[in-house]
C-alpha cells in the first residue's frame, strides 16, 4: 500500500499540486490514522494534508478520483471481451466444443498468458496488467510520444511473445482456438492502451504542460497561431502573477546609520533634547507609474495585445497605468482595458485605431498635444513598436521631450536588432533619446523587460 | 475537566462540536481529528463569517481547555506576540537591590574580584521572573494544554509568519537569554485567514489546510436550528433557501453564516411566521452590508421568496 501512496503523490505532483517530502510524510501519518476503509475520509485527508490552496484542492480532488478509478475501465473492457466471447461461442457452439475438446489436450502447451486469457479471469488480468505496468515503470511516462513504447513494454512483460507463438502454433492445429486467442489479444491491447493513456493523464500532465509553456515562452508573439492565443494568455497571466508576487510587497528599507536629526530632536523635545529615542532616515520608495504607448498596426498588434494584458494585470505592483494605442493616430485605451475582458477590449481598440499604417510622428504629436501632462518625473514611459514609420516624419524631437519629462523612457521593439535601421525603420534615431532599448519578441523577453522596469523602483 | 487524550474518532469530534452548538461538516471534523492525531496546526481559510473563529472556540469549549487568542494586525511583533522583558521591574529591582549588592560585593578587594563575585550570581535580571509572557508563550506554558487561536494571520506582516514557524512545527520558542522553551503540553493551534494575501509556503507546509466555504443548504439549516432554536421549521427552510438564492447574485459581500444567524434572530424577534416581501425589504440590511448590494438584490426579492418557499414544499 505504501507503494501505492507514493504513486499517488507522484500523480498529485503531475496534477500540479506541490507535494514536498515533509507533506507526504504528514499525509502518510494521517492515512495511518484514518485507514483506507472510507474513501471519502481518505479523500478529505489528502485534501487537508497535501493541497494548500483552493486551486490545488480542486486539482487534487480530480487527481484522486482519476487515480482510484483506475481499475474500472479495465474491468469494463474485460467484461466486453467476455460478452463478445460468449456471444461468439453462443453463435457456433459446435466450433467451441470442438475447440475445447481439441484444446483440452492442447492447453498444457499454451503459455500462462494464453491460459489466463482463455480462463477470462478479469481480476487476474487486471492484476497482471498492474504488475506489468510496475515492471515497465509506467509511472515514469512523461510525454504522449512515449505511449507506444510503454504499451510494448507492458505487453512484453506480460509475455506477449509466448502468446504469439501459441497463436501461430494453434492456427495450423486448431483454428478456432487461435481465433479466440487472437480476439482476446486484441481486447488486451485495448485495455493496455487505456491503462497507458490514463497513466499519461495522471503522471505526464505537468511535464507536458511545462514543455508546452517552454516552447510557448520562446515563440515569437507576433507569429503564434490563433489556437495558441488562449494558452498564451494563460501564460501571460502566470507571468503577471509571478511578477506580482515578487514585487507587490514594498519592502521597508531603512538606511540605518543615517540619523534623521530633525525628527530625533522633535521626538525628544519632552526630555529637553536629550536623545532617548532616535529616528533614522528612511528611503522613500514609490510604486511605478507607467505610461505605455503601443503600436497596434498590423505588424505589432499581437505583441501589443499581450503586453497590454500583462501591464494591466499588475495592479498590486504598479500604482498607475495609462495606456495609449496608435497606428495612424493615438487614443487613450486605459478605460477600455479596465472595463472589458481582454478579448473584447482588444477588438474595440482595433476597431478604433487598428489596422492602419503606422505614423509615429503624427501619433507622438497627438500625445504631446493632449496627454503630455500624464508624464511626471516618477513615470516610466514604455513605447512598444517596430519604429517603422513608412518614411513619414518621425518627430524624434517629441520623443526627446518625453524622455526629458519622465524618469525613464523604455523602447521595446519586437523586431530583431539586425534589422533596426534598415528600410523605413527609425529605430537608431529614436534610440538616442531612450534610456533603454530592447528587443521584445517572445513572452520570455516580455517578462524580463517588464520585470526590469518594475525593479528599478524597488 | 481538561481532556488531553486524543479523541477517539471523527464521529466523536462531530458530536462533541455539535454539543457546543457548532455543526461541523465531515471535512471540518476530519481536520480536527487529524490535527489531534498527528499534532499539527490547522490553517483555516474562507470568507468572513463562516465560523472560522467559532471553530476554535467550540474546540476549546468541547475539550474543556483554555483558549488563548492572538489577534494579528499589521505591525504585530515579537514583543506583543511572544514575550517581553519587564523593563520597569528590572529597573526597580536594581534600585532596591543596590544596597544589597553593596553588601555582597563589600568584601571584594579589587574590581576584578567584585566582578568575579557578581558572575557567580548568574543572570539575575534576565531570568524567567522578568519575562512577561505574551499569548504565544502563554500557550506553551499551559500545563493542561490549550487551544491557541492565531486569528487573521493574513493581516500580519510576512516577517511575523517566520516567527511562528518554530512554534508551529516543534511547539517551542527560543528566547536568546533563556534558551529554548518547549510546550508543557502541545497546544491545539488554529490559524485563520481571509486570504487577503497569500501566505508563505513554509507556513502552509506546517499546517493542515482547511477551507471552509459557504455550507450546503441542509447543513446551514442545521446550523441555524442549533443557534436560533426558537425559529419555526418552515421559516428556517425559507430563509436559508432565500440566502442561497442571494449568494448566487454577483454582490460585493455575500451574506455568510453569521449573517444568516443574525437574520434568523431578527425574524424571530419580529415574530415573523414566514417570509414575505415586506419583511425581507425591511430587514435586508441585516443580510447585506453595502448599499449597492441591497439595491441589486431588492428587485429580485419576490422571485427569490417564491423559489425558496417552493423548495420548502418539496424537500
Amino acid at each position: 500500500m505504501r507503494e501505492n501512496l507514493h504513486r499517488f503523490f507522484r500523480a498529485a505532483r503531475g496534477a500540479g499540486v506541490r507535494v514536498s517530502p515533509a507533506e507526504s510524510i504528514d499525509a502518510m501519518r494521517a492515512v495511518a490514522q484514518v485507514g483506507f476503509a472510507d474513501r471519502d475520509i481518505l479523500r478529505d485527508t489528502f485534501l487537508l494534508t497535501l493541497a494548500k490552496t483552493q486551486d490545488e484542492k480542486r486539482a487534487l480532488g480530480e487527481c484522486f478520483d482519476l487515480f482510484f478509478s483506475q481499475p474500472e475501465p479495465q474491468q469494463e473492457n474485460a467484461e466486453q471481451n467476455k460478452t463478445d466471447d460468449t456471444s461468439e461461442s453462443g453463435a457456433n457452439p459446435s466450433a467451441d466444443e470442438h475447440g475445447d475438446a481439441a484444446g483440452g489436450a492442447a492447453k498444457e502447451n499454451l503459455g500462462p498468458l494464453a491460459q489466463m486469457l482463455l480462463s477470462q479471469d478479469r481480476s487476474a488480468i487486471s492484476t497482471a496488467i498492474a504488475n506489468a505496468s510496475g515492471a515497465a515503470s509506467l509511472p515514469d511516462i512523461r510525454y504522449f510520444t512515449q505511449r507506444g513504447i510503454f504499451q510494448t513494454r507492458i505487453l512484453d512483460a506480460m509475455g506477449i511473445q509466448r502468446l504469439r507463438d501459441d497463436i501461430d502454433e494453434q492456427t495450423a492445429r486448431n483454428p478456432a482456438l487461435a481465433e479466440r486467442l487472437q480476439e482476446a489479444l486484441n481486447g488486451l491491447r485495448g485495455t493496455v492502451r487505456d491503462a497507458v493513456s490514463q497513466a499519461l493523464m495522471l503522471y505526464g500532465r505537468e511535464e507536458a504542460e511545462n514543455l508546452r509553456n517552454e516552447i510557448l515562452r520562446n515563440a515569437p508573439l507576433a507569429r503564434i497561431e490563433p489556437r495558441q492565443v488562449e494558452q498564451m494568455r494563460a501564460l501571460i497571466r502566470q507571468i503577471a502573477r509571478r511578477l506580482r508576487e515578487r514585487y507587490s510587497k514594498p519592502r521597508k528599507r531603512q538606511r540605518r546609520g543615517h540619523l534623521d536629526v530633525r525628527r530625533t530632536l522633535r521626538r525628544n523635545a519632552a526630555w529637553g533634547g536629550v536623545p532617548f529615542l532616535t529616528a533614522w532616515k528612511r528611503k522613500h520608495r514609490d510604486r511605478p507609474k507607467i505610461v505605455a504607448l503601443c503600436d497596434v498596426s498590423g505588424s505589432v498588434a499581437r505583441v501589443s495585445d499581450f503586453f497590454l494584458l500583462l501591464i494591466h494585470s499588475l495592479h498590486e505592483v504598479v500604482d498607475d497605468v495609462r495606456s495609449f494605442a496608435f497606428s495612424g493616430h493615438l487614443i487613450e485605451v486605459s478605460d477600455i482595458l479596465e472595463s472589458n475582458s481582454p478579448e473584447e477590449a482588444m477588438k474595440e481598440i482595433m476597431s478604433k485605431v487598428g489596422f492602419g499604417s503606422s505614423d509615429y510622428g503624427n501619433s507622438f504629436a497627438d500625445f504631446e498635444d493632449n496627454w503630455m501632462s500624464a508624464i511626471t518625473p516618477q513615470t516610466t514611459v514604455i513605447v512598444l513598436g517596430d519604429a517603422r514609420s513608412n518614411n513619414l516624419d518621425p518627430r524624434a524631437d517629441i520623443l526627446r521631450r518625453i524622455g526629458e519629462r519622465s524618469k525613464r523612457l523604455v523602447w521595446l521593439n519586437p523586431e530583431g536588432r539586425m534589422v533596426w535601421g534598415f528600410g523605413d525603420s527609425e529605430m537608431p534615431r529614436y534610440a538616442t533619446f531612450c534610456t533603454v532599448v530592447r528587443q521584445c519578441a517572445t513572452a520570455q523577453q516580455l517578462e524580463r523587460a517588464v520585470s526590469d522596469i518594475v525593479a528599478t523602483y524597488q | 475537566m481538561a481532556d488531553t487524550r486524543p479523541t477517539a474518532s471523527i464521529e466523536a469530534v462531530e458530536s462533541g462540536l455539535a454539543a457546543q452548538g457548532y455543526i461541523a461538516s465531515r471535512q471540518i471534523a476530519t481536520a480536527v481529528y487529524l490535527s489531534q492525531q498527528i499534532e499539527k496546526p490547522i490553517l483555516v481559510e474562507g470568507p468572513a463569517g463562516v465560523g472560522k473563529t467559532e471553530l476554535a472556540k467550540a474546540i476549546a469549549a468541547w475539550r474543556g481547555m483554555k483558549m488563548i487568542r492572538l489577534q494579528c494586525y499589521e505591525g504585530l511583533d515579537e514583543a506583543k506576540a511572544l514575550y517581553e522583558w519587564k523593563y520597569a521591574k528590572q529597573l526597580l529591582y536594581t534600585q532596591i537591590l543596590k544596597d544589597k549588592l553593596g553588601e555582597v560585593l563589600g568584601g571584594a578587594q579589587s574590581l576584578a574580584a567584585a566582578l568575579d563575585q557578581l558572575h557567580t550570581f548568574g543572570d539575575v535580571f534576565f531570568s524567567k521572573e522578568f519575562v512577561e509572557p505574551r499569548p504565544l508563550l502563554q500557550a506553551l506554558e499551559q500545563e493542561a494544554g490549550c487551544v491557541l487561536l492565531i486569528d487573521e494571520i493574513d493581516k500580519s506582516d510576512a516577517e511575523f509568519e517566520s516567527l511562528l514557524l518554530e512554534i508551529l512545527s516543534d511547539f517551542q520558542v527560543t528566547i536568546p537569554e533563556l534558551g529554548t522553551v518547549s510546550a508543557v503540553a502541545p497546544p491545539t493551534v488554529i490559524l485563520t485567514s481571509n486570504s487577503e494575501r497569500d501566505l508563505g509556503d513554509a507556513l502552509k507546509r506546517r499546517c493542515l489546510h482547511l477551507h471552509i466555504g459557504f455550507p450546503e443548504q441542509k447543513l446551514e439549516e442545521r446550523i441555524v436550528e442549533s443557534r436560533v432554536p426558537g425559529i419555526s421549521q418552515t421559516l428556517r427552510k425559507q430563509m436559508v433557501g432565500f440566502i442561497h438564492e442571494i449568494r448566487s447574485l454577483d454582490l460585493k459581500k455575500l451574506p455568510s453564516v453569521s449573517e444568516a444567524i443574525d437574520w434568523a434572530r431578527v425574524l424571530v424577534l419580529l415574530q415573523a411566521s414566514e417570509l414575505d416581501t415586506e419583511i425581507v425589504k425591511d430587514t435586508l440590511n441585516v443580510l447585506l452590508k453595502y448599499e449597492a448590494d441591497i439595491e441589486a438584490a431588492t428587485p429580485q426579492i419576490s422571485s427569490f421568496i417564491a423559489k425558496a418557499s417552493r423548495q420548502g414544499v418539496f424537500s
